[in-house]
């Protein structure tokens, strides 16, 4: 019978307070419809629940994750969007007719809501909470015309190169 | 690892390969003290609010609760959380509180 193996904590050094973090994951976050704004998060919070470092890089339309305006209000595109089942398909023909984003994003949010996934907003605030680190790309910030505070607070606005640095040795995503 | 609490109780329970305890049932508190002992969290009032709160929820649901169900359940915040129990919240806790990992998403 395997009895409480000590020597398995020593070597892992898990849940030791400070124990330094071993594993770093960088996630960057290229788009900002409402489904692809959950790959990211729901990674980077796992990530975090098993004690691994994570920052994640918001650039060109993943930037709405984090713009206050526009993160309680992502869409799910349904011109030429063909995954649209389990719940029904979508033709593209009759994707741009008025109101089927609509319809598709509320869809999604409830389905979404049922499975006690939070929303995009709140989600990012409890990635925040949970200790992951959230850039704004700078380039976007200025292509999109933004301010600082126009993003959530907790968001540090980075260039490229700063990530990169930060990314050195790291595990990374690209989403 | 050294420490002030006596972790011998362990050595007659039966644990996994990762350090959890195999039947739920042979857990108690003392056992919850000597194995966070073994990973270097002393237990305070608010560790044994979460701890309470996984062994409930185990014993209504027979599951380990994720974070987001404590979170919402136990009335700690997540920062508190992750400063409660460092290197993974959800993992740690449900190892204290002699429980298998919690599977899920979020």
């Amino acid at each position: 019978m395997p009895g409480f193996n000590r020597e398995k904590v020593q070597a892992t050094g898990a849940a030791v307070a400070d124990a330094p973090a071993k594993r770093k994951l960088c996630i960057i976050a290229s788009k900002g419809s409402l489904d692809m704004a959950y790959p990211p998060l729901i990674l980077g919070n796992a990530a975090r629940a098993a004690g691994i470092e994570v920052h994640i890089f918001f650039t060109f339309w993943g930037l709405d994750i984090i713009t206050r305006k526009k993160n309680s209000n992502l869409h799910v595109a349904t011109v030429g969007n063909p995954n649209m089942h389990p719940w029904f398909h979508i033709p593209t023909f009759m994707g741009g007719i008025p109101g089927m984003s609509d319809m598709a994003t509320a869809m999604m949010r409830s389905e979404i809501g049922k499975l006690d996934v939070p929303p995009v907003a709140e989600f990012l605030d409890m990635l925040h909470d949970a200790g992951a680190h959230i850039y704004a790309c700078l380039m976007t910030v200025d292509m999109m015309k933004l301010k600082k505070e126009d993003m959530v607070d907790y968001a540090e606005i980075l260039d490229a190169n700063q990530f990169i640095e930060i990314s050195e040795g790291a595990q990374i995503i690209f989403v | 690892m050294m420490s002030a609490v006596d972790t011998s109780i362990l050595d007659s329970l039966e644990f996994d390969d990762q350090n959890f305890l195999v039947n739920a049932t042979d857990w108690t508190p003392a056992v919850g003290e000597a194995i966070a002992a073994e990973l270097g969290i002393v237990l305070g009032e608010r560790h044994w609010v979460v701890l309470n709160f996984c062994r409930k929820e185990w014993e209504e649901h027979g599951e380990s609760p994720t974070i987001r169900r404590i979170t919402k359940g136990a009335d700690v915040g997540t920062k508190e959380l992750y400063d409660l129990f460092p290197g993974g919240p959800g993992k740690i806790a449900a190892q204290i509180a002699g429980l298998k990992k919690p599977t899920g998403c979020v």
